[in-house]
């Protein structure tokens, strides 16, 4: 049999090397200051790509996005309690 | 089962002689839905198994999507796994036919061919395989019981070996209700031909050698994934060719025909009648006394062995294709197909359609399709009544 040139067979896990961030045409971008650290958006998220994180100068953990994998679906945005990520162009 | 009959003649129904070689390969899994006409083959299966005659596993399925799911998991992770289906049921599977086909897993279906709904109509023709042709499966054509149960074991044998899944497709009722002599070669002898399958450590799903398999591909790959399907079913005709003699020398059976077409009648014909499946028997008993007319009897359709075609056709004036389905707002399936590889302008070829929905294709047909196809006219008709 000849071989397939193209390896349909993958690792595991390799899915990750296709990041799909460039997907997007807007970013949602998040004001730290507004953010009450609730996670919900960190909840929501559908790529998963949102994590709770400790950055410097703030006491509480907050929401950072890996915009490898972000979409731009902007689903964090609509449920923000307090309206502290907004979309702006990213491209 | 009739174990003491095995390796002789016996009269068998068509769906009955499936089973029992479907039994004797020796699948680890199967799972079905049961559809008129396919339903006496899955019935039997499931019989044997109740009756703990057979190894496989039997999965219920709730649907026609979930036993070609069912199988095309089962598959994955590196077993031997069978289904059969018909019409409105190989609809139903149609996303996982074209997933088990990208994929390339070796799955061997049987498609019990019927009309398609609406109107609803349980007989048979053949617009239900020629819905999903384009799947990317090896479609194979039985004209008698027979050739249906040997196109089985061929078709294990190129799925494992090309990681091709094969689609035996029987003309439903026609074959696979009618009783006719056939020979169930023994699970031993098949053994000889097609041994256990063993796909390669890390080509199936192993929790001990985790893989993916179905990943996405994004435009920089999927392409060539298309490229790579295409030139291997191509290449595939000649493996097709070369495992059917084998199989025969296994089985110890003549050889009509090199596993892609048979072509019977005289060396320089006036007109060449073309069909696929059951119809060929018709066919074969009509022109039997006339010295004028040959027959081209296409046993494999996917892949379309064009060479092997034309170098039949090219030694006659007419050519007449006769075939049970049709691409509406269009021509047959076949037609088209054969038009493709011919010489431009070269050959007065016509295409009739028959036997939609299960109208009987007489003898009579035959002779006005013969007649009709001397006159030059290049288009499709209608056979319906005489």
């Amino acid at each position: 049999m000849k071989t397939p040139k193209i390896n349909l067979i993958t690792k595991a896990n390799t899915t990750l090397n296709n990041k799909t961030g460039p997907w997007r045409t807007q970013k949602p971008v998040t004001d730290y200051n507004t953010c009450i650290s609730c996670s919900t958006c960190a909840k929501i998220c559908p790529e998963a790509c949102i994590e709770m994180e400790q950055i410097k100068n703030y006491p509480k953990l907050k929401p950072v996005t890996d915009y490898d994998y972000c979409k731009g679906c902007a689903l964090c945005v609509h449920e923000c309690p307090v309206k502290a990520i907004k979309m702006v162009d990213d491209y | 089962m009739t174990t003491n009959m095995e390796n002789k003649k016996q009269i068998l129904e068509g769906s009955q002689a499936i089973a029992a070689v479907v039994n004797n390969i020796n699948p680890a899994v199967i799972s079905a839905y049961p559809i008129t006409p396919q339903t006496h083959i899955v019935e039997k299966l499931a019989k044997l198994k109740a009756n703990g005659e057979a190894n496989y596993e039997y999965v219920r399925a709730e649907s026609e999507f979930a036993a070609a799911s069912i199988i095309l998991g089962a598959s994955a992770t590196g077993v031997r796994v069978y289904s059969a289906t018909s019409s409105q049921g190989l609809l139903l599977m149609s996303e996982v036919v074209f997933n088990i086909a990208g994929m390339r897993l070796p799955i061997v279906m049987t498609c019990a061919n019927r009309a398609v709904s609406a109107p609803i109509n349980i007989w048979n023709d053949q617009s239900d395989v020629m819905a999903i042709r384009d799947a990317g499966w090896i479609h194979l054509f039985a004209e008698n019981n027979q050739e249906a149960v040997d196109l089985h074991i061929l078709a294990y044998k190129i799925a494992e070996k090309l990681k091709l899944p094969v689609m035996v497709n029987v003309d439903g009722f026609i074959l696979t209700h009618a009783f006719e002599p056939v020979i169930i070669p023994d699970a031993k002898t098949i053994k000889k031909y097609l041994p256990e399958y063993k796909p390669a450590t890390g080509t199936y799903l192993d929790p001990s050698n985790p893989v993916t398999l179905g990943a996405f591909f994004t435009p920089a790959h999927y392409f060539e994934t298309r490229v790579d399907l295409h030139n291997d079913l191509i290449d595939s005709l000649k493996v097709i060719k070369k495992e059917y003699k084998n199989l025969l020398s296994v089985l110890g059976r003549k050889n009509r025909d090199n596993g892609l077409v048979e072509y019977f009648g005289p060396k320089n014909p006036e007109t060449i009648l073309v069909a696929l499946g059951s119809v060929i028997g018709t066919i074969r008993e009509t022109v039997k006394d006339d010295n004028k007319i040959g027959v081209l009897k296409i046993k494999t359709y996917r892949p379309f062995p064009a060479d092997e075609v034309n170098k039949i056709l090219l030694k006659a004036k007419n050519i007449a294709v006769i075939e049970k389905a049709i691409s509406l707002g269009q021509a047959g399936p076949l037609y088209s197909d054969i038009k493709a590889g011919l010489p431009i302008n070269k050959l007065n070829i016509s295409n009739y359609i028959v036997g939609l929905g299960g109208r009987d294709v007489t003898q009579k047909m035959i002779k006005t399709i013969i007649s009709n196809a001397k006159a030059h006219n290049n288009k499709t008709k209608f056979i319906g009544k005489i």
